[in-house]
């Protein structure tokens, strides 16, 4: 299951489960602003793929809003963290986040028609609870600069957003 | 009627059909979004005033009744509907589904 593979890495990666994640308990300020914005990459990437591959009506214009949605926010994050002089730092949580949505996409290549439209929404709804659920726990409680904290709270109703988006989709795809 | 009677006779008509006419004045009435957030989230208004929602954001939102109209609000920029209809309607934001907001349009 595509799905679970990724809700259990994020799971171990970072509610520290794992001896993986055993050295990075508390992320820090320029970790955690790599996080969020490769979470961020990571669902742009996956929008583009659907706009490449889908022909249904509601998930093109889904995938065009995750986009559009994505680059604003990370375009606020590169700003933040210039004004801010942090240098956003790669970690074991970022990695294995690219690593399980790069097999995604693979995964989802393979796909056509309805099927793709379905695993594409199925794992959009997925990944944005997971962020949620990092975001909420761990990245906002961690974060010590306020801008930053505040950037990650306006993160977070953008991702809940999209979730709930994500479910009406699904549901219109029934 | 001496003249004093006649000018405060003519002044309280004249102010009877300002008073008169106030109330029927159609206001335009500010929503600010900010940090996905309808505010004020509940507006009361009356049938013919405007809402005028200012997206501070750099994300865009719309204004969504389901079965109903919607308004698209683009990043750092206004739009606005007249209503036209009496009525508690509740919208939402079509890209952001977790944004609420509540116009109650009196008649």
């Amino acid at each position: 299951m595509p799905i679970r593979h990724t809700t259990a890495l994020l799971a171990m990666l970072l509610f520290g489960t794992a001896p993986l994640a055993q050295a990075a308990d508390k992320p820090t300020d320029p970790q955690i602003a790599h996080i969020a914005y490769t979470a961020g990459v990571i669902d742009v990437a996956a929008a583009k793929q659907a706009l490449k591959k889908s022909k249904n009506k509601e998930v093109l214009a889904f995938a065009k809003d995750m986009v559009r949605d994505h680059e604003a926010v990370n375009v606020q994050a590169l700003d933040l963290v210039k004004k801010l002089k942090v240098t956003p730092e790669d970690n074991a949580t970022s990695k294995a986040l690219t690593k399980a949505a790069t097999e995604e996409r693979a995964k989802l290549a393979k796909l056509k028609g309805a099927a793709f439209d379905k695993a594409y929404v199925d794992n959009e709804v997925a990944y944005h609870q997971q962020v949620d659920g990092a975001l909420e726990t761990l990245l906002i409680p961690s974060a010590s600069n306020a801008e930053l904290k505040s950037l990650l709270e306006t993160g977070l109703k953008i991702f809940q957003g999209h979730e709930q988006h994500a479910e009406h989709v699904a549901s219109m795809l029934k | 009627m001496r003249p004093d009677d006649l000018n405060r006779r003519l002044w309280s008509a004249a102010l009877a059909f300002a008073f008169a006419a106030t109330p029927a004045a159609a206001e335009t009435i500010e929503v600010t979004i900010d940090k996905l957030v309808f505010s004020p989230a509940t507006v009361e208004a009356k049938v013919g005033d405007t809402i005028a929602w200012v997206n501070k954001d750099k994300f865009a939102h719309t204004a969504t009744v389901k079965g109903g109209w919607e308004v698209m609000i683009p990043p750092n920029k206004s739009a606005s509907l007249t209503l036209k209809v009496a009525g508690t309607i509740d919208y939402f934001c079509r890209f952001h589904p977790n944004m609420k907001g509540r116009l109650v349009v009196a008649p």
